[in-house]
């Protein structure tokens, strides 16, 4: 069966893709992943914020006990070799692009759209071959207006393609009031796909000792839904690649992706769940679900069950929603 | 030829060439030599080669006795090998010293010449070690400069090649070793050329080796023993030569010519001083000065001192010399004259020549006293005088047995074209950083020559620094501190009211103050005295509201470069563009690598510095009516107002001898009456919330949270704002309970609010006890506190032992120069709450001894009784015998007294001897009937007047039951005390062991021990140790016999005080090794705690009580107090910057090295378990 697909410019066997995890952290798991099949590789995200954050505690914690008392004027070696900024991730883009020949994307998520500008750079000089950016971004001040946060975050995009060559993927949330008119001005800005959706770390709540607690739970395939309708809604009006994260578990679901429009899929709970062989079997079933069904090739697929496409395009907006939720009535 | 300027201390310039000329470096951290072999580790570590372009091996020792071994064998063995120290590390080093001079090993060591331990501790600079070096045969080359010690460096190791002896090269500890000055660094041909290829490969050859067997160490009877102690001779006699053509060599192609005996001065001198180390410079310096006025004086400066050169010493004496002052850096008690002086003599003595010079000797600088140009022309005046004073000192105030010399405290010799500033910061808000750079900027981008040199507190939080700069356009030569300063830097407001700043200030100095108050109301808000000085002095003053630029920069307390920029801006060194220019680029290079965000934050700080910076115009007459307060309250004892308050106020050098305890016995309870005020937020408590557990008291370091119950009529006069509510207790019902902070002592650590458990259920933000402003509130709480102190304390037989009660008495270690946020002192403090009254404490040297014991003002407190925690620090390394042998008098005592007692008995009764001599005394309470018991033996005997008598009185106290502690870090317990910690262990005494156990060496500036974990980064171990912690816990149960504890406050409280009661009450001997986190981990301390919890749960630290009485009846002496691992090591170490710095900087050792750390911890933790479970019947068969 012909998987092939295209997403950022590269020709891929299939659409699946290993999304921003762990994974990327150690290379042997980079290495399984390409022995896996995986089509590309996704780097997890260089948090600007976290690297902020560690600069401050050691500016606050380390070395401002410096230079104070006689019979210590530090209290760690040198730190000739202690590298903070982005030097350690873009090590291991180097690393990792010397250990496999898949496509390795890395990710970034910046705070200051100087350092957004500036890592991308560093990135696409250390080896990366295209740039995921991850357009997270919580509004705090009731000052700031909706404009502002999009532009701002259109504004990233622009000074971004403006810094690279690199083909530039954009992974948002789903949070916004109109998806497709920021998209399109993702589009303009000259990104070459979007990335739906993007899955937060979301405070749980310790009712015993009342703190917050950050959690991150892995997805299932139930969170695919609002991902195909906004897939769905997308594909066709947009040029752009369209690819999925957050709930494919199975082939069906993947399926299910490919049907609604995305180009490439990103894998992510599934993999730490049951293994980077995940990978083999997805590509596996879909294949043969396809031969099954006598599909000539994913491209056939793409698409089909789009709002473009689809039979009923109107199971794909509001109105239907509201109708299940009625049906969903308290049971007598 | 010209050669490029570097701008570093000694210690930098010495090790540098020290490295690059040897194979193997053994070491071990001594203040002042520290920075030597952490450079040489560094270096080591990241791969630097030698001249011959191998990296040497850089190893650690577990003390510099054991460096002298290792030194002896490497050097028996072959390789080229070097170290450093100091001190009493060179004390523990002089029986190999014999030895490697013995056997004629070339070898160079670099010390920075340092006090010793006699009536007190001191870190700081004199000549007392290496003096007590002088007959081990070693070869003594003295440098009086960074550029001489980098000199000097080089030619001691080429010397001692080419003529075998050891030489040992030193420096005044950290006046020179600390001093950064402008320096040229020995092009790598010179060194090359220096270092004679033949005598490496004769040296190399006799190296033991079994190809070419021979024997070393042999033991020699009387018939050869003392022709082969005469077999060196010529070796020796040809020593001076080599040293000769090596400084011949240097001076050929540095232009820096040096002689064995150097003279500088008139060439028609009448009088001469012969002087070593630094202060030749000063002395040459006065010399110069007073040639110029017309007399005729001149300067011997030795530096080649042993083999003492005694021609070149007489041709370097001027025909027209009729007397000598000889200067000693060291004091020898009951000496005839200290040594160099003893030298001189038997120099003229021996050439029976120049007779007619009358010398005398002097001593000086001790532990770094000052000594200036000024004590330089007291001992140039002194020769003058018809009957100089022999045997005299200079720079302090002998009203005892008057020998010191008077001193013109006006006299000032430094050119107006040398630029001085002095800076006062605090060490946190890194005022010493910035001034390196600047003198860095100043020495390498202008045509200036620079010298730096720091002042630092001897506090370990809220501590001021003290930066003297200088700067002109000739090599500077002053190590001495700067008076008539043309630049002074206040970077903290709250110094003007606590130090006599302004005494630095010439008249019509720039004054630059870092003020909270605008440049409007700066001036008003200076306190009257300083007003009048500034109208006197003329002074320019300059304001800058530090605190708020930084604040906006988003730089926190840190107002280094804001207040950096200003000193440029205003001094004019450069022209202001440059300055900011050269300031961004020593920003960018120093925190480059620290992170972008640093450097941005400090660039918005230095062009915002400019903006906000205005000159104050100074009224004509003072405007204030605000007065400098005492330093001391008045109901303070006099000792502390007329010598620890003096001490305080940084004017100690003006106390005369007769003020100084003669023999190192100083009171205890002196740091209530220093209030500090560092905190910027103190913790203040809401009774609402409070459940009372204790625990923001227990964790507190400095003892400025205290809990009480009393009786409700007690409150009755309470200032309107103190707080208190209902006690919660079953036992004492109709009490008031009151946690109250102690605002002016309180660093503001905030440990006490991050352990708190207890929160607002409608604003879980909200604890029982939370930060608030120190400004707002302090005034209101020192009231509060003040009456809290008077409230009667809870009945002591009232209090179990549970973490509650355990705070509910009274601490008697209190408000210590300890880090905010210290993780040793909680232990201390607790130890003094439930022991305080009969404890004894051996304190090994570290930081405990510090804060411990550190003057002006020392932590351990009295109760209302009078009695409190007796201190005492010998030394590092045998703290655990000094602690035996308190014991063994403690006993011995007992002994006599009981002795006594039974003699006393037809006085005292004999139902009252009986009682005292079986009366047990086990608990609290047994232990206070003891007490009352001998109070009634102290009653009868008042009127007895027999020898008997008179000798229980003496003995008797020691008839109550006291508690013998060893207190010390792991670099004490686990490396150089190692084997009397073993001894004492073995020996089966009521002595116990309180290791405070920050696995690192905290005091010296973290580096290495043999506790330190796998894995982790340490000086000394830069690239991670790569071996595993020792276990100490399990080497002592492996007694037996002995009390072992493994506790860490933050995980289980409760084990804490179970454990000290349990090893308190064990009759023998009982060792606590006690988890203490530490600002050598890099982390903030508030997760101290977290931390903590996190060691023990991932199995690092497993908490456990092994207690022989166990044993006695049939179950597991150990008992594991945590349960087995419950999550991965990373999980713990992950968040220190300790572990973290190997992650980032080589993934995949630090990554292996976890590996193996945590298979360590499985087995570890199996073992244990193991242990835990074995029933008494298989201990009973084995």
């Amino acid at each position: 069966m012909n998987l092939k697909t295209t997403y950022l410019g590269f020709e891929l066997p299939h659409p699946f893709v290993v999304g921003a995890s762990p994974i990327a952290a150690k290379l042997d798991r980079v290495r399984q992943a390409e022995d896996a099949g995986a089509a590309a590789l996704v780097m997890n995200s260089l948090f600007e914020e976290q690297i902020l954050h560690h600069e401050a505690g050691l500016a606050e914690h380390v070395y401002s006990h410096e230079e104070s008392y006689a019979e210590a004027t530090s209290y760690f070696p040198s730190p000739e070799d202690f590298h903070l900024g982005p030097d350690e991730y873009l090590e291991r883009i180097r690393e990792i692009k010397q250990a496999v020949d898949i496509p390795v994307i890395a990710s970034l998520n910046g705070t200051n759209l100087g350092t957004w500008m500036e890592y991308a750079k560093y990135m696409e000089e250390a080896g990366a071959d295209a740039l995921e950016l991850n357009l997270y971004y919580q509004p705090r001040s009731d000052e700031e207006t909706c404009e502002q946060v999009e532009g701002g975050l259109i504004e990233i995009v622009e000074k971004v393609r403006q810094s690279v060559k690199l083909p530039l993927a954009v992974k948002l949330s789903p949070f916004f009031s109109s998806l497709p008119c920021f998209v399109k001005q993702v589009e303009e800005k000259g990104a070459n796909a979007v990335v739906l959706f993007n899955r937060f770390y979301q405070p749980d709540i310790d009712i015993e000792n009342l703190e917050a607690v950050p959690s991150l739970k892995l997805s299932d395939s139930s969170e695919l839904l609002l991902r195909l309708r906004w897939l769905a809604i997308l594909a066709g009006r947009t040029q752009l690649n369209l690819a999925v994260t957050g709930g494919v578990h199975t082939h069906e679901d993947a399926v299910k992706a490919v049907m609604a429009g995305a180009d490439a899929i990103q894998l992510v709970s599934t993999l730490l769940r049951n293994g980077l062989p995940q990978i083999t079997k997805l590509r596996r079933e879909l294949a043969q679900w396809m031969e099954e069904r006598e599909y000539e090739s994913l491209a056939q697929m793409k698409g089909s069950m789009s709002y473009q496409h689809a039979p009923n395009p109107e199971a794909i907006e509001r109105a239907n929603y509201l109708r299940i939720l009625q049906s969903w009535d308290v049971q007598d | 030829m010209t050669q490029s300027l570097s701008i570093k201390d000694a210690n930098e310039a010495v090790a540098s060439v020290a490295y690059r000329l040897c194979e193997t470096v053994s070491i071990y951290p001594i203040t002042p030599s520290s920075p030597m072999a952490e450079h040489c580790d560094e270096w080591s570590s990241q791969g630097k080669p030698n001249l011959w372009g191998v990296v040497p091996e850089v190893t650690q020792m577990q003390s510099e006795g054991g460096v002298a071994g290792a030194v002896h064998g490497a050097l028996l063995g072959g390789t080229l090998t070097t170290t450093f120290t100091a001190s009493q590390g060179l004390l523990l080093m002089i029986p190999n010293m014999y030895k490697i001079a013995g056997e004629l090993l070339p070898f160079c060591m670099h010390v920075t010449a340092r006090s010793l331990a006699t009536q007190g501790l001191s870190i700081f600079g004199d000549h007392s070690d290496v003096m007590a070096c002088r007959q081990t045969g070693f070869a003594m080359l003295a440098s009086n400069s960074v550029q001489e010690a980098h000199d000097l460096a080089a030619v001691a190791h080429a010397a001692t090649l080419k003529c075998r002896v050891p030489f040992m090269h030193f420096f005044d500890g950290f006046r020179t070793s600390h001093e950064i000055n402008t320096y040229q660094p020995l092009p790598e041909e010179l060194l090359k050329d220096l270092m004679d290829e033949k005598a490496i490969s004769d040296f190399r050859k006799r190296g033991m080796s079994p190809d070419d067997p021979f024997i070393h160490g042999t033991a020699q009877n009387p018939h050869v023993y003392f022709q082969g102690r005469e077999a060196c001779n010529p070796f020796y006699h040809a020593l001076p030569e080599s040293v000769t053509c090596a400084m011949k060599k240097l001076g050929e192609v540095t232009g820096r010519h040096y002689s064995l005996v150097d003279y500088s001065g008139a060439p028609d001198a009448d009088r001469v001083v012969v002087v070593m180390g630094s202060g030749a410079e000063t002395c040459e310096q006065a010399a110069a000065w007073l040639n110029q006025y017309g007399e005729k004086v001149g300067v011997i400066k030795i530096r080649l001192y042993r083999p003492f050169p005694l021609e070149a010493f007489l041709d370097a004496i001027p025909a027209t010399c009729k007397s000598i002052a000889v200067l000693d850096r060291t004091k020898e008690p009951g000496c005839l004259g200290e040594p160099l002086y003893q030298d001189v003599i038997t120099a003229l003595a021996q050439a029976n020549e120049r007779r007619e010079i009358k010398v005398i000797g002097g001593r000086y600088g001790l532990g770094s006293k000052e000594f200036s140009p000024a004590m330089a022309k007291a001992v140039f005046d002194n020769l003058k005088a018809k009957e100089p004073k022999a045997g005299f000192t200079v720079g302090i105030i002998d009203d005892v047995t008057n020998t010191s010399l008077p001193i013109d405290e006006d006299f000032d010799l430094e050119s107006p074209e040398v630029f001085r500033a002095v800076f006062f910061g605090l060490g946190s808000d890194g005022t010493v950083g910035a001034n390196k750079n600047s003198i860095k900027i100043i020495g390498e981008e202008t045509d200036n020559y620079a010298q730096a040199y720091f002042v630092y507190d001897s506090k370990k939080s809220g501590a001021m620094t003290v930066s003297h700069l200088r700067f002109g356009p000739k090599p500077i030569q002053a190590p001495y501190l700067i008076k008539n300063a043309r630049f002074v830097g206040c970077h903290q407001w709250q110094f003007m009211r606590q130090y006599d700043l302004l005494k630095y200030a010439a008249e019509n100095a720039v004054f630059l103050l870092n003020s909270p108050y605008g440049p409007e109301k700066v001036w008003d808000h200076l306190p009257r005295e300083v007003q009048e000085t500034m109208i006197r002095k003329n002074i320019q003053l300059y304001s800058i509201d530090a605190y708020q630029v930084a604040k906006q920069a988003g730089m926190g307390g840190r107002t280094n470069t804001i207040m950096q920029t200003c000193f440029f801006a205003i001094s004019g060194i450069l022209p202001k563009d440059e300055a900011i220019a050269q300031i961004k680029k020593a920003i960018q290079k120093t925190y480059g690598k620290k992170g972008e965000s640093i450097v941005k934050k400090n660039f918005d700080a230095v062009d915002a510095a400019v903006a906000n910076l205005y000159e104050i115009p100074l009224s004509a007459s003072p405007t204030s009516d605000d007065l400098i307060p005492a330093t001391v309250a008045n109901a303070a004892p006099d000792f502390v107002k007329n010598i620890t308050a003096v001490m305080m106020r940084g004017e100690g050098d003006r106390l005369p001898v007769s003020a100084i305890p003669v023999d190192g016995c100083w009171p205890t309870d002196t740091a209530r009456w220093e209030k500090r005020n560092i905190a910027t937020e103190i913790p203040i408590w809401d009774p609402e919330i409070c459940i009372q557990c204790g625990k923001c008291a227990m964790i507190c370091p400095h003892a400025t949270i205290r809990a009480k119950y009393y009786p409700e009529d007690a409150a009755a006069d309470a200032p309107e704002s103190f707080r208190s509510t209902s006690f919660r207790s079953r036992n004492n019902p109709g009490n008031l309970f009151t946690i109250q902070v102690a605002p002016e002592d309180c660093t503001g650590c905030g440990l006490c609010v991050t352990i708190c458990p207890a929160k607002d259920k409608a604003n879980p933000r909200r604890k029982a006890i939370n930060m608030e402003s120190h400004e707002e509130n302090v005034a209101r709480e020192r009231e509060n506190y003040d009456f809290f102190l008077d409230l009667p304390a809870p009945p002591r037989a009232e209090l179990s032992l549970t973490v509650k009660d355990s705070q509910l008495r009274e601490p008697l270690f209190e408000y210590s120069g300890a880090c905010a946020g210290c993780g040793e002192t909680p232990y201390l403090k607790l130890l003094s709450q439930l022991f305080g009254d009969r404890l004894i404490i051996a304190n090994a040297t570290g930081c405990s001894s510090i804060y411990g014991g550190n003057l002006p003002t020392t932590p351990y407190a009295k109760n209302a009784d009078g009695r409190g925690p007796v201190w005492a620090n010998s030394l590092f390394e045998d703290n655990a015998e000094f602690g035996y042998g308190l014991r063994l008098a403690t006993d011995r005592k007992a002994v006599i007294a009981k002795h006594f007692l039974k003699r006393c008995s037809t006085e005292l009764g004999d139902n009252l001897v009986r009682e005292i001599l079986h009366a047990p005394q086990q608990t609290e309470e047994q232990i206070f009937a003891q007490r009352d018991r001998v109070s009634v033996v102290r009653n009868r005997l008042k009127t007895v007047n027999s020898p008997d008598a008179r000798a229980l009185l003496d003995l008797a106290d020691f008839l109550v039951k006291k508690s013998v502690w060893c207190v010390g870090g792991d670099g004490w317990a686990y490396d150089i005390g190692f084997g009397g910690l073993d001894h004492v262990l073995a020996c089966g005494r009521n002595v116990n062991i309180l290791v405070l156990d920050t696995e690192v060496y905290s005091n010296t500036g973290g580096q290495s021990s043999k506790s330190t974990p796998l894995a982790a980064v340490a000086k000394f171990a830069a690239g991670g140790k790569a071996t595993p912690k020792k276990d100490l816990g399990m080497i002592a149960m492996g007694y037996g016999n002995v009390f072992v504890a493994s506790v860490a406050m933050g995980a289980k409280d409760s084990q804490v005080v179970q454990a000290m009661a349990e090893a308190e009450s064990y009759d023998g001997p009982s060792l606590i090794i006690a988890y203490s986190h530490c600002i050598a981990h890099g982390y903030n301390l508030n997760f101290g705690p977290e931390q903590q919890k996190k060691a023990v749960a991932s199995g690092h630290w497993p908490l456990y009580r092994y207690d022989p009485r166990r044993t006695f009846t049939g179950e597991p002496a150990l008992k594991l107090d945590s349960p087995a691992p419950k999550i991965p090591l990373r999980e713990y170490i992950e968040n220190e910057v300790r572990y973290r710095m190997l992650m980032n900087s080589e993934p995949d050792r630090a990554a292996e090295l976890l590996r193996q750390a945590q298979e360590r911890v499985q087995e570890k933790s199996a073992r244990y378990q193991l242990l835990a479970s074995a029933g008494a019947d298989n201990t009973e068969e084995n």
